[in-house]
């Protein structure tokens, strides 16, 4: 049964490295290797791996742009960069080899690897990026009196309004955090528990619904982090 | 007489599964309707459909996390 905190395998005084700080580690590695590699040997005629990347990277360009028009080269590296870092963060915990390196300590086997969205942690500080990358952008390109205005207002009706709304940006660190964390982390408990009746192909399609679900909340995360960021760095109200 | 109800993480997933599944279900409804209407559409409605049950389906799953833990 997998627990709830990340396992502890090794520790830096009194820093303990979690087996999710290992996965956060290869996740990085993959994404920066495979961005090497393509960026390496760029050809007119593209390569199996790069087209794909290129299919990838412009699809979703594209709906930034359609979502914030001028605003989208601002935008996409953030979104883009959740989406890759959360998917496959998301895949990693369901590659069978990953997740069975580990080691015994009495009768408990600690794996070396585990989803790093799994980890509440994770998920929590990717949510806090998202939400001050937003904030921030939001007074970068609109100037802190119109940011301010968003919340704060003289007007009772756009006061109350304004109230609300810095309300809603403290329960969308929770939202964003707990939908990532409680979908990965239920699927794998679940996949754990279907593997403990029956290794042997029970846990298959699951295996694959898992991956349609990491899919699915990568896609939330970084589709939400772009609308709230469109959001953020338009002006708000109807004055004019 | 005292007696005490402990509420277990079946409840829990019972209780919490039941808006969602119902959101859920409105969803596909509504989206298979659209589709119906407009089957041209379909390539840009499923993904949304998709989301929006992702979100709906977020709620089920804070249910079972705690369905797990209690």
């Amino acid at each position: 049964m997998i627990s709830l905190a990340a396992e502890p395998i090794a520790h830096i005084g009194n820093i303990p490295i979690t087996n999710t700080l290992t996965d956060t580690l290869l996740v990085d590695v993959l994404l920066i290797a495979s961005a090497w590699y393509v960026s390496k040997k760029i050809a007119v005629i593209p390569s199996f791996f790069q087209a794909s990347m290129e299919i990838v990277i412009e699809e979703f360009y594209k709906l930034t742009e359609s979502v914030s028009e001028k605003k989208a080269m601002l935008i996409f590296p953030f979104m883009m960069t959740f989406f890759l870092f959360i998917i496959v963060s998301n895949f990693s915990g369901l590659f069978p080899i990953v997740t069975a390196i580990g080691f015994f300590h009495g009768k408990d086997f600690t794996p070396l690897f585990r989803s790093a969205s799994t980890d509440l942690n994770t998920t929590l500080a990717l949510a806090l990026v998202s939400l001050v990358a937003t904030h921030t952008m939001s007074i970068y390109t609109l100037g802190l009196k119109q940011y301010i205005r968003r919340f704060i207002s003289y007007k009772p009706l756009e006061l109350y309004t304004g109230l609300l709304e810095a309300v809603s940006e403290v329960t969308k660190i929770i939202s964003f955090s707990f939908r990532l964390f409680g979908n990965i982390f239920v699927g794998e408990v679940i996949l754990g528990l279907l593997s403990a009746i029956s290794a042997f192909l029970l846990p298959i399609p699951l295996i694959f619904y898992e991956m349609f679900v990491g899919t699915v909340q990568a896609v939330i995360f970084s589709l939400l982090t772009m609308a709230f960021m469109a959001l953020f760095t338009s002006p708000h109200g109807m004055e004019e | 007489m005292h007696t005490t109800i402990t509420i277990t993480g079946g409840i829990i997933a019972a209780v919490g599964g039941l808006g969602p599944g119902i959101g859920v279900g409105l969803i596909g409804a509504k989206a298979l309707e659209a589709i119906g209407r407009n089957p041209d559409a379909s390539g840009r409605i499923i993904p949304i459909m998709i989301v929006a049950m992702g979100f709906a389906e977020a709620i089920a799953i804070y249910s079972l996390v705690f369905a797990f833990l209690g």
